[in-house]
């Protein structure tokens, strides 16, 4: 295994097709962003009403930090091997390779301008608010009288950035922060036309060179930002686009937070699939995995003295005669005596079927979709007009009648790892404060076969004549319950995942070498407050009266009664510590003479002090002896 | 010994009205013997057939009666001969009583076990019911089937029928069937059997579990609604992907003679210093690092183990909600079903009052979960209702692991709305569509649900227990094609098809589908930005590729590269002097054919002609003094393969010895003789 090689990207399919990727447009692997974040002074003053329970207003040059701050922190956890640099302008200080006036990038050592995310970085950007004024300065670039140009510098600084590594295997994008939607808006005349010229001349450039320009504006209620003014122009807004593009003049942070982590990925194709619906029509659909589960990265072996990464080599050796053998192309598997070969050629035909191909069976009511039928994250489907055209056009028409007469298609998917038979659901797009929650689209949810749904309801049938239905009241009186304890808005995206937060957390402190690790709040815990709220408590007390009687508390006891089992296990427990005084433990192992006790005499002093009783010999002893730490 | 070792007779119906589906029941309970053999070899088998000819068994010699029911295998430890025995049953000329083999079975499992092995052991029918069972001696058969359903509790068999419907049962007396429905309706209430009615081939293959995995508990203690409300539940899994086995590595070292031999392969592992290649490091010298950036963070196991996020064992209740409000693709997992705990009673209310209630209201249950003591994670997760409608199984609640924050990436999609109005479907095809997911219907009123997961066989592990057998005996037999019965679950169902031509019909002559040339021609463009032609400047666009070329050929100029005589067009444009852009415009329209080539090709096809191609442009590079053109592409072209995991194409350069163009052929090359011979060693596989 070659950890180098190893990406932990988390949304990238855990399906290695390899007949898939011949389908599949190659596409840009890595990402380089250049956040350009106007410092000017209106960027200080400008507030946003920050969430609704919190009255205090922020700042938009706060609110860029803070946004940007989270960002980095989900990259370097998402995708560490992308790279970025952060880049003020309308600064009083400059600093860049051009030697520019009023742009600042911003940097911490031991990285390039433009460079993968370190810890060092983050830490010290969380904290550039406090020093920003001493060491970097706010004022105005573009002023009447000078022919300075702060903006047209910023986009030169950028794409000088972006100069790094070729555009056939990166997406370069440049992420611009502002509030002044007319940036040249003191200037007059001729020298005002020029100037704007040249600036969006620069951003032409710039995009020409594969670089794509977009704009993050803060507003106020009071001030909208217009972006028609200038950025339109600026970022390639054509004019259909111009009404979708402020979706609301009142930005608050959260929004503008998640605009940006929306705006942070790029939509990555994993998957091109046929659909065939019927004989003779088949569409082209992208397939996309919106939700994978995201894990701490890759485990690198280190060499403890030096912390060096180890490299690990791979042998096959033959277990017959020792020698050292290529991998095999043969597998075997032991059948009635008898080991039965297999050449991989006809393992992988075995499961070959119409590979790559969603071959659409037929549909069903939404109501035959049972909750158990799951079995990992869905994939979801959007087509594409780009070698079939016409493929959006049925699509939308499929989608449209599946989501009115509430049914789900049923297809067969030939995926090389697993050819299975999927649930395709048409999602109507959803959208929420101008904010697109749901894409319309397919989601393909992979159906369980016979073989892998389990009978345990069946296997768990009571013994006939026991009563297993609750009766009216008792309903009624869960239903109390559930009217009392209710998430009006919960969404999936409610919580952080509070291990991999931990996880990271101490990375960073590691990483930093810093004392304290931060603590994580853990989002997941139930509301105790909202629990003991008195109507609660009163729903709950009743569901329990209807339900368990007056009893609850004793039957709670009752049920809390040793088992046989734990009776038996405790009963040994004291036998153990009592024999266990009969030896001097201490002695015995100074003088060696552990070994020569029996297995079932260790096992006294194991059991004694509740220690695992399980292994060799020679493992009781050792594990005797770091217990007494000798 | 297997501690859950199963005992179980299979009771099949082979009289003349089960003709048609033997087949069937053949394969599926030759395999289920099959995997008996590999997973459970313990467990012991035995089968019985009615409906036969013949009378066989030991009932009808002690007592008499129990006509035309033929014991073809005792009970005994699985073997390959039972395997054998199921793929050629006999096909029987009278009609069965299934009662008798019922009894015959029962006395089968009793004489070899007598009291012991409660619980395991199981009686399996499969039958189509459709022949009317003897009278009684004495009292009614209502009475009688009792009467046997409570001896089978008494000696803790289990029963599984599985009766056969619809397309599966000819034309057969209504009042028959209806009748016998009722006496086997008995079993199920009386006993915990579990009775399953299939009509078509398909389920019939996947209402046998062929498989019989013991369910074990991944918690069992309490759900806690609120600190001073918990109901003692346990949780199972509901699905488990059943993996395609894993196979062992062959090794063919030992002598053929060594019968002792395993023919394993050990694979070992060795962790080596990057410094000093030589030096291996021992385990506990090594140390886990974790990446933050480019960092890799040393943390020893204590270390971790101090600071790990430490979540208490338990599952909380955080409120309930609309339903609508977890969308049914968010669910992440493999399902848990929630029951409450054995034989206590008090939670199954509690359970089934909160499943009822939360049915009612379509609300869901979200809940914190953490399975294990020591586990580093939480799982959140949503619970939904389970209503049984069967008198004897208690209500229960299904759990789906729910996304983190951190999960789910909001890409953004064009609405569908916002394309222009050509794209739009019109009247007449949303009319068509709607026809067709109206008409294509797996869930007809009355009918069967067609490809319920449930009865639906994996056709992979289906095909792969087949092959498997099928190698015992015959070791270098062909993978087999998938049979008719299996096709159906892979491809659309003919007779479907059929009764919907017409819909089908107006859906395919209402739309408009139609291969799109600008695709060839915005992958070319791709292309061209990908291997680098912004540098040559090569802006001049190639133009989409003409399907009338070939024909135009005579008359017109070659002006690009087409799909019939790729290296004569090639050789045209290069001897095209009008301008010398022909010469860039060549190479690169080459690189484009070489590389849709390759890509398209399917198991190799295209290769050899990739292969023309690119000595064809080899040749031409050195002629046009374009060496790094050529080097470039190559080394482009080789690592898209590496990456597309195309080894077939790398390997065939090799035996072509089509490599690198060294400063020896091409004087503005910058490469070494040593280099374009070592780059084709670099494609021998690693080792």
């Amino acid at each position: 295994m070659d950890f180098e090689h190893e990406s932990d990207d988390p949304f990238r399919d855990d399906e290695d097709d390899p007949d898939a990727h011949l389908s599949l447009e190659k596409e840009s692997t890595k990402e380089y962003v250049v956040y350009l974040v106007d410092a000017s002074p209106k960027m200080f003053t400008s507030t946003c009403p920050a969430s609704a329970d919190d009255q205090k207003e922020e700042s938009h040059f706060h609110i860029a930090l803070s946004c940007i701050s989270q960002s980095l922190k989900n990259q370097i956890i998402n995708r560490s091997y992308d790279e970025l640099a952060i880049c003020f302008f309308n600064t009083r200080e400059k600093r860049n390779i051009q030697e520019l006036s009023g742009v600042f990038v911003f940097n911490v050592p031991e990285r390039d301008y433009l460079d993968r995310p370190t810890a060092r970085l983050i830490k010290e950007f969380d904290r550039i608010e406090e020093s920003f004024a001493k060491d970097i300065g706010s004022q105005h670039g573009i002023v009447p009288g000078t022919r300075e140009n702060s903006l047209y510098n910023a986009i030169w600084v950028a794409q000088a950035l972006l100069r790094k590594g070729s555009a056939k295997t990166v997406d370069k994008r440049v992420l611009l922060f502002t509030n002044e939607d007319d940036p040249f808006g003191c200037i007059k005349g001729a020298i005002k036309s020029d100037m704007k010229r040249m600036t969006l001349q620069r951003a032409k450039d710039a995009q020409d060179l594969g670089i794509s320009i977009e704009l993050l504006p803060l507003s106020h209620p009071s001030d909208p930002f217009n972006v028609s003014q200038f950025y339109a122009e600026l970022i390639g807004l054509e004019e259909d686009e111009l009404a979708d593009f402020m979706p609301s003049s009142g930005i608050k942070l959260e929004d503008m937070k998640d605009q940006l982590r929306k705006r942070m990925f790029k939509k990555r194709i994993v998957k091109k699939l046929k659909f065939i619906i019927v004989d003779g029509i088949s569409i082209e659909l992208n397939s996309y995995a919106l939700i994978r589960p995201t894990v701490p990265g890759a485990i690198t072996w280190l060499d403890s003295v030096t912390n060096q990464p180890l490299k690990s080599e791979r042998t096959f050796i033959c277990a017959d005669t020792g020698a050292l053998v290529e991998e095999s192309t043969k597998r075997f598997h032991p059948y009635k005596n008898q080991n039965i070969v297999f050449s991989t050629k006809e393992l992988s035909e075995i499961k070959r079927f119409s590979t790559g191909h969603l071959h659409l069976l037929g549909f069903k009511p939404l109501s035959c979709l049972r909750d158990y039928y799951n079995l990992k994250p869905s994939t979801f489907l959007y087509p594409s007009d780009e070698a079939m055209d016409g493929s959006i056009c049925i699509f939308i028409a499929l989608h449209r009648s599946m989501i009115q007469l509430k049914r789900f298609a049923v297809a067969f998917y030939g995926g090389s790892s697993r050819p299975q038979l999927v649930a395709l659901i048409a999602q109507d797009e959803i959208i929420q404060s101008g904010g697109q929650i749901e894409p319309p689209g397919m989601h393909m949810i992979s159906l369980p076969y016979s073989d892998d749904i389990r009978l345990v309801e069946e296997r768990h049938s009571e013994k006939v004549g026991m009563v297993t239905r609750a009766s009216n009241d008792q309903i009624k009186k869960a239903a109390d319950v559930i009217k009392r304890i209710d998430l009006k808005d919960f969404s999936i995206c409610q919580f952080a995942n509070p291990g991999l937060q931990r996880h990271y957390a101490v990375l960073q402190a590691l990483a930093l070498e810093e004392d304290e690790i931060p603590e994580i709040k853990d989002e997941t815990l139930p509301d105790e407050e909202g629990l003991a709220r008195p109507g609660v408590v009163k729903a709950l007390e009743e569901f329990k009266t209807s339900v368990y009687g007056e009893n609850y508390d004793e039957e709670c006891e009752a049920n809390a009664k040793p088992s046989e089992a734990s009776k038996k296990r405790k009963a040994q427990a004291e036998v153990a510590t009592k024999e266990c005084e009969n030896y001097d433990w201490g002695e015995l192992a100074d003088t060696g003479k552990l070994k020569d006790l029996t297995v079932v005499e260790l096992k006294y002093y194991l059991t004694a002090h509740n220690l695992p009783v399980s292994g060799k010999k020679e493992a009781l002893v050792s594990r005797i002896l770091t217990h007494m730490k000798k | 010994m297997a501690r859950n070792k199963e005992a179980l007779v299979l009771l099949l119906d082979v009289g003349p009205s089960m003709h048609s589906v033997i087949p069937e029941i053949e394969k599926v309970c030759s395999m289920l013997v099959e995997k008996k053999l590999i997973f459970t070899k313990y467990d012991e088998v035995g089968v019985v057939l009615f409906g036969t000819e013949d009378t066989d068994n030991e009932l009808t010699e002690e007592v008499g009666g129990y006509q035309h029911v033929v014991v073809l295998k005792n009970i005994k430890v699985v073997e390959g001969d039972i395997v054998e025995a199921l793929q050629q049953l006999p096909r029987g000329a009278t009609h069965g009583d299934f009662l008798d083999a019922i009894i015959v079975g029962m006395d089968m499992l009793i004489k070899k076990f007598g009291e012991t092995n409660k619980g395991k052991k199981r009686l399996c029918l499969i039958t189509n019911a459709q022949c009317p069972i003897k009278e009684p001696f004495e009292g009614t058969k209502e009475e009688q089937v009792t009467t046997i359903a409570k001896q089978m509790i008494v000696h803790g068999m289990r029963m599984e029928s599985i009766i056969l419907r619809g397309k599966l049962s000819q034309d057969a007396n209504k009042k028959i069937m209806d009748e016998n429905d009722q006496l086997l309706r008995i079993f199920s209430t009386e006993t915990s059997a579990r009775s399953t009615y299939v009509e078509n081939p398909v389920s019939l293959l996947g209402a046998l579990r062929t498989r019989n995995i013991t369910p074990s508990t991944i918690f069992k203690g309490d759900l806690e609604l609120s600190p001073k409300l918990r109901i003692k539940v346990l949780v199972y899994k509901k699905t488990a992907e059943e993996k395609f086995p894993t196979l062992k590595k062959f090794s063919d070292k030992a002598a053929s003679t060594d019968k002792f031999a395993t023919h394993e392969v050990k694979v070992d592992y060795e962790y080596k210093s990057s410094q000093e290649p030589d030096k291996v490091v021992p385990p506990d010298q090594r140390i886990k690092g974790y990446r933050y950036g480019p960092q890799i963070v040393p943390i020893s196991q204590a270390e971790w183990d101090a600071v790990k996020f430490k979540p208490e064992k338990g599952l909380k209740l955080l409120g309930f909600t609309d339903s609508s409000n977890v969308l049914r693709h968010q669910y992440m997992k493999d399902v848990n079903v929630f029951v409450a705990e054995t034989g206590n009673t008090k939670a199954t209310l509690a359970l089934s009052s909160l499943a009822r209630a939360m049915k009612e209201m379509n609300k869901v249950a979200i809940l914190r979960c953490v399975w294990r003591h020591g586990q580093a994670n939480v799982v959140i997760g949503v619970l939904t209702p389970n209503l049984s409608d069967k008198e004897n199984i208690p209500d229960s609640l299904y759990f789906n692991v729910l996304p983190f924050a951190e999960d789910v990436r909001e890409f953004q999609f064009p609405s569908f709305s916002n394309f222009p109005a050509p794209i739009q479907p019109n009247e007449q095809q949303l009319e068509a569509a709607a026809n067709l997911v109206k008409m294509l219907d797996l869930a007809p009123q009355g009918k069967e649900e067609v490809l319920l997961p449930d009865f639906t066989p994996n056709p992979v592990l289906e095909r792969f227990y087949r092959y498997l057998e099928l190698k015992s005996k015959h070791a270098d037999a062909a993978v087999p094609p998938l049979d008719d019965t299996l096709k159906k679950i892979t491809e659309p169902d003919d007779e479907l098809l059929q009764q919907n031509k017409s819909v089908i019909e107006k859906f395919r002559r209402s739309f408009e589908l139609k291969e799109n040339p600008r695709h060839k021609k915005s992958r070319r463009l791709l292309r061209e930005e990908r291997y680098g032609s912004s540098e040559e400047n090569s802006k001049g666009e190639i133009p989409a590729l003409a399907s009338n070329l070939i024909e135009d050929k005579s008359n017109v100029e070659v002006d690009n590269i087409g799909d019939l005589t790729p290296v004569q067009d090639f050789e045209a444009m290069f001897a095209r002097r009008d301008n010398p852009d022909w010469v860039v415009k060549a190479i690169d329209a080459m690189k484009n054919k070489i590389h849709d080539l390759i890509e398209d090709s399917h198991e190799g096809d295209n290769n050899s002609k990739a292969l023309e191609c690119l000595a064809a442009l080899r040749k031409g590079c050195i002629n046009e003094q374009e060496p790094k053109q050529f080097n470039n592409f190559l080394r482009d072209l080789w690592s898209f393969c590496q990456e597309k995991n195309l080894h077939g194409f790398c390997d065939s350069l090799s035996s072509k010895g089509i490599t690198l163009i060294p400063k020896s052929e091409a004087a503005d090359s910058e490469v070494t003789e040593d280099e374009a011979r070592s780059f084709l060693v670099k494609s021998q596989p690693k080792v």
